[in-house]
């Protein structure tokens, strides 16, 4: 069984510390992962970079945090990357303010095409340069983000979706 | 059912009912509806420990055009009714429904924003089967329970004339434009 090479989460976190200083807001190594954290302007530079030279060529997983009432910053952008190579893994935040748009990562990775419909859909964060920014889980006229922390838990009540869900079902038979 | 009219004037069918309710009741023709675990119940209740085949019901239909009973085995979330509600129209009469467990009866314990609390808010249900799942003896209990239900019909029920003019006059009413 392959393991991680034990220095390579420091030297990774050397290189970023030199070659991104100033542009990171910070990078530290937790957990047996290296974690860096920049501006969302950076994202798509770093994520080219982090691909490209340091094999990071799997886009693990990408997901959104919301930290109403603990942070100034509202919501965090989480990525986790994977180098399927070496199996090194590295997280990165983008803190990110109500109402603000995030790069898309779909020229990178395709794979990232879901997700970010997923954050989008669940979590109200809108990504720029993506093709499709609509609904993934939720149905069609839904209204709010539901895993914002200020959904409630329970929902609103949403029975108002019946009809408009049921329509193009109707529009189907009729036209039969 | 409609037999009444090829009848004419020369036969008082007094019994025609009863004949047909007993035929119709002993050879259901479930159509599985399984979203969750109630329908891995349902597998049991299909095998020959509990044996739905001793009800006549041991033909499961997979095409909804040759069923006669729809048994929703699950959560039904909204995203979800849809298909549903498909089912249940494409289904051709006459036709019942069984609605297995806690989360399809109410949401159960899904009282959340994706979740159809009750699937009587979007299609007619004949029997309730409560539990999270029910045991196999409940489902077989509720087949009973709508096989005395059949029995007792009528063939005049207006509910059969009600349901087929059903899908015209929610186009009437909801006046929905088709797209060519």
């Amino acid at each position: 069984m392959r393991h991680l090479d034990s220095s390579a989460n420091t030297s990774l976190l050397k290189t970023i510390q030199s070659e991104w200083s100033g542009k990171i807001i910070r990078a530290e190594e937790n957990r047996n992962m290296v974690v860096v954290e920049l501006d969302k302007s950076q994202l798509v530079a770093l994520m080219g970079y982090l691909k490209d030279k340091h094999g990071f060529d799997m886009l693990m997983d990408l997901t959104a945090v919301d930290f109403l009432g603990k942070r100034d910053i509202r919501f965090e952008m989480v990525y986790m990357l994977f180098a399927t190579k070496n199996l090194q893994r590295v997280r990165v935040k983008v803190p990110l303010g109500e109402g603000e748009k995030v790069p898309s990562l779909i020229d990178l990775w395709k794979g990232a095409n879901w997700p970010e419909r997923e954050v989008f859909d669940l979590m109200g964060i809108e990504f720029e340069n993506h093709p499709l920014m609509e609904r993934l889980i939720m149905p069609d006229g839904y209204i709010g983000n539901p895993l914002r922390k200020d959904f409630p838990l329970k929902g609103r009540g949403e029975d108002y979706l019946i009809e408009s869900i049921l329509l193009p079902v109707k529009q189907e038979l009729k036209a039969k | 059912m409609g037999v009444e009219k090829y009848l004419g004037d020369s036969i008082f069918a007094t019994s025609l009912s009863s004949v047909a309710n007993w035929a119709r009741k002993g050879s259901l023709w479930p159509y599985p509806y399984g979203t969750a675990c109630c329908s891995i119940e349902f597998m049991s209740v299909m095998c020959s420990d509990f044996d739905i085949a001793r009800f006549g019901a041991e033909r499961p239909s997979f095409s909804p055009r040759q069923a006669d009973l729809l048994l929703v085995l699950g959560t039904i979330t909204y995203k979800m009714a849809p298909v549903l509600w498909r089912v249940y129209h494409t289904m051709s009469e006459p036709k019942w429904v069984i609605c297995v467990g806690a989360c399809a009866s109410s949401g159960g314990m899904f009282d959340s924003y994706a979740v159809l609390q009750g699937i009587d808010r979007i299609i007619p249900v004949d029997m309730y089967v409560p539990g999270c799942p029910p045991r196999p003896e409940m489902m077989l209990d509720a087949l009973i329970k709508l096989q005395k239900k059949i029995q007792k019909e009528s063939l005049n029920d207006p509910k059969y004339q009600e349901r087929s003019d059903y899908l015209q006059r929610i186009f009437e009413e909801s006046d929905i434009e088709v797209k060519k």
